[in-house]
């Protein structure tokens, strides 16, 4: 059985298309080798950021190629890349404190807050939710509001004043991880055991087993429920 | 001081008639009694006192957009507080900066800004400086 | 009574103290001051272009969430006092760009909402009647009181201007912080400076300029013989503190004169536990003027730690 067709514009020219493909698979059924704009395929990347318009609909659309299904009549492109300002620093001679995030970003007190990088997240988070809180210095704020933050760089592309909101959260997202998140006690607990040698037995009975005995092993692994 | 010519069609030309929407004023309000400059805190280093900024405006006189004083008037409110006749200057002041900001680029760059200052700075005065200096902010 | 309240971004670093006392005064006089959820930044100025309704976005989905979670919201800041009152006022009175701006921001705000300062709250529903009442208990309690402290209230910009917006107070002669003032049992003197501009934002591009603005706001305050400044305003309160050390050094004569919020000074005169009011953050010392008082021992830090100004009477301390 065939599939149906439908018409979708890649930087403005016309294919027909599966309708059941992303947008990625659309532009490589369209001959478009895919070099840049393209990496782990399952929405984690942040490299396939894509803007589209639907034909009559004065809204303008923002998804990662590989996830969003094409649609009659989208009018795309990638934006795979887009320049932001980005702070040189060693993290591990920062210090957690508002001021740092204004003297490595002082365009971060430019935000209008007007909300145009929450419109284009394609992650739907709150970018201006985090940006608000980065101006007030609540660096653990920004981490958590950051949190799912895929770098794609759309928010920066729609920014009136320039701002590189990706940049600012990682660097919150480092700061929290490093300084401010609390310490985890079954972690050091467990990194405690593994150098008292508790693990070594078993280690070493992992290593003796040939390759098929291994593959059992790990295919009848305990695996957490989702 | 150098000569000025004035020209009708200059009065009527487009620098006024921009300056009257940006700013939402009638410039012919003002009759010129200088209680704005007489309360202004920074008039003391104005290249053009508040009110010859306005005289300026009126016969819509480019000049304006050189004078320093735009860039040192803080919208304090002082003039605005005092003027006989409702003539909201600061928001005079805020057109001509929005047209000279449109002319000559920002006034205020991020990555010159000395890293240690803005961390000492207040956020308030920071985020004022490029709401006043850079376009967009206005 | 637990009153919406929006602290703004600088109360969360240089101006913390102001919040911290902010919060305890109100406390102490049981009108808790409750954050909003979920805020932004106000903006710090408010548009005066006509056409710049972008800048209106912020403060507008201030405005908007506020409304959500109640019906008022007040400030300490007076900056934010001033861009949130202000741009409510435009809403207000502009229908179709209300709209506009709601549709940006996607929220149906429709410019109902009380923006309020906390000093508002003082006198119109507390009353300072009360609050010299609770002055006197604590007095009572503590032995200590501010009575003959040399108060300079001053209000600058923001607060009271434009009148017919804001409407706090009379923008030329106000009297709001002098009514507080004698409330908390001080005594407020009367100085020619107290409704001019402190500089504001011109620090980050014209320093010397905001200096000497503020210059001449301590100087018109120290011919009132003031032994202390009070604001409203974390602009303001770092323009007029922070260089005073540099003041010293360039004028001869000149009399060092410490910077406090008034809720610092309200929350001493309420005998509250003042240890975290952010005293590292000021750089003139107010000690030795409130030693005088009885309040020497409340601050919760060496002198060290404050902010390295100078103190206003030399050789007071070890």
């Amino acid at each position: 059985m065939t599939e149906e067709l439908v018409p979708v514009f890649i930087m403005g020219k016309r294919y027909d298309v599966p309708s059941s493909l992303t947008i990625m698979k659309a532009m490589e059924y369209a001959g478009y080798q895919l070099v840049r704009g393209v990496g782990c395929r399952g929405g984690f990347c942040g490299a396939c950021a894509t803007v589209y318009r639907l034909q009559g609909d004065d809204t303008l659309y923002f998804g990662l190629a590989c996830q969003t299904v094409v649609q009659p009549n989208m009018y795309l492109t990638q934006i795979p890349f887009f320049p932001a300002q980005r702070a040189e620093y060693d993290i591990s001679t920062l210090q957690p404190r508002p001021e740092r995030l204004f003297s490595l970003y002082p365009e971060l007190l430019r935000c209008l807050g007007c909300g145009t990088c929450t419109k284009a997240c394609p992650q739907e988070l709150d970018v201006k939710g985090y940006m608000a809180a980065a101006m007030r210095g609540d660096i653990a704020r920004v981490a958590d509001l950051s949190f799912d933050c895929i770098m794609c760089g759309l928010c920066a592309a729609r920014c009136p004043v320039g701002e590189a909101q990706y940049n600012i959260a990682i660097l919150c997202r480092r700061l929290y991880g490093r300084y401010l998140a609390p310490r985890s006690q079954h972690l050091e607990d467990r990194l405690a055991e593994i150098r008292a040698g508790q693990f070594n037995q078993a280690l070493e009975e992992l290593k003796s087993l040939s390759l098929d005995e291994l593959k059992a092993r790990y295919k009848a692994r305990q695996i957490e429920p989702e | 001081m150098a000569r000025i010519r004035l020209s009708g069609e200059r009065i009527r030309g487009e620098l006024v008639r921009k300056i009257e929407e940006l700013s939402g004023q009638n410039l012919l309000a003002c009759n010129q009694c200088g209680k704005c400059s007489a309360g202004c805190p920074a008039a003391a280093v104005m290249d053009l006192l508040p009110n010859q900024v306005i005289r300026y405006a009126q016969f819509g006189l480019e000049e304006v957009l050189a004078a320093n004083s735009i860039w040192v008037c803080a919208a304090c409110q002082t003039c605005y507080a005092r003027c006989p006749h409702g003539v909201d200057l600061p928001r005079v002041m805020e057109a001509l900066r929005v047209i000279a900001l449109e002319q000559q680029g920002d006034r205020l760059r991020p990555q010159e800004l000395d890293p240690q200052k803005v961390a000492e700075l207040p956020q308030l005065a920071v985020v004022g400086g490029f709401r006043k200096f850079t376009m967009m902010g206005g | 009574m637990a009153i919406p309240y929006y602290p703004g971004c600088t109360l969360s670093t240089r101006g913390r103290g102001y919040d911290a006392s902010g919060r305890a005064v109100a406390k102490a006089l049981g009108l808790e001051l409750q954050e909003l959820q979920d805020w932004n930044c106000c903006g710090a100025t408010f548009p005066l272009s006509m056409d710049n309704l972008l800048a209106m976005a912020g403060p507008a989905r201030v405005l908007a969430g506020a409304r959500a979670q109640g019906e008022r919201v007040a400030t300490l800041c007076a900056i934010c006092y001033n861009v949130l009152k202000r741009t409510n006022h435009f809403l207000q009175g502009d229908a179709e760009k209300r709209e506009r701006i709601n549709h940006f921001i996607e929220a149906q705000y429709a410019g109902d909402l009380r923006v309020q300062h906390f000093l508002e709250v003082l006198r119109d529903e507390l009353g300072f009647q009360a609050l010299r009442q609770r002055v006197e208990e604590a007095r009572e309690a503590t032995g200590r009181s501010l009575e003959g402290l040399k108060v300079a209230p001053y209000y600058g910009c923001l607060l009271l201007r434009p009148q017919k917006e804001l409407q706090l107070d009379d923008a030329e002669d106000p009297h709001i912080l002098e009514d507080l003032l004698q409330a908390l049992g001080c005594q407020p003197v009367d100085f020619s400076h107290r409704v001019e501009c402190c500089g504001s934002y011109l620090l980050v591009t014209s320093a010397e300029l905001a200096a000497d603005m503020s210059f001449g706001v301590l100087q018109s305050a120290a011919r009132s013989a003031a032994d202390l400044l009070v604001t409203a305003c974390p602009l303001c309160q770092y323009n007029l503190d922070y260089r005073q050390a540099e003041m010293a050094r360039q004028h001869p004569g000149f009399q060092p004169l410490p910077v406090l919020y008034f809720t610092q000074l309200m929350g001493l005169a309420l005998g509250l536990d003042a240890t975290d009011w952010g005293w590292e953050l000021h750089h003139v010392d107010p000690r030795p003027v409130l030693t005088e008082h009885g309040y020497g021992q409340v601050f919760g830090v060496r002198r060290s730690e404050f902010g390295g100004g100078p103190q206003r009477t030399p050789n007071s301390e070890p």
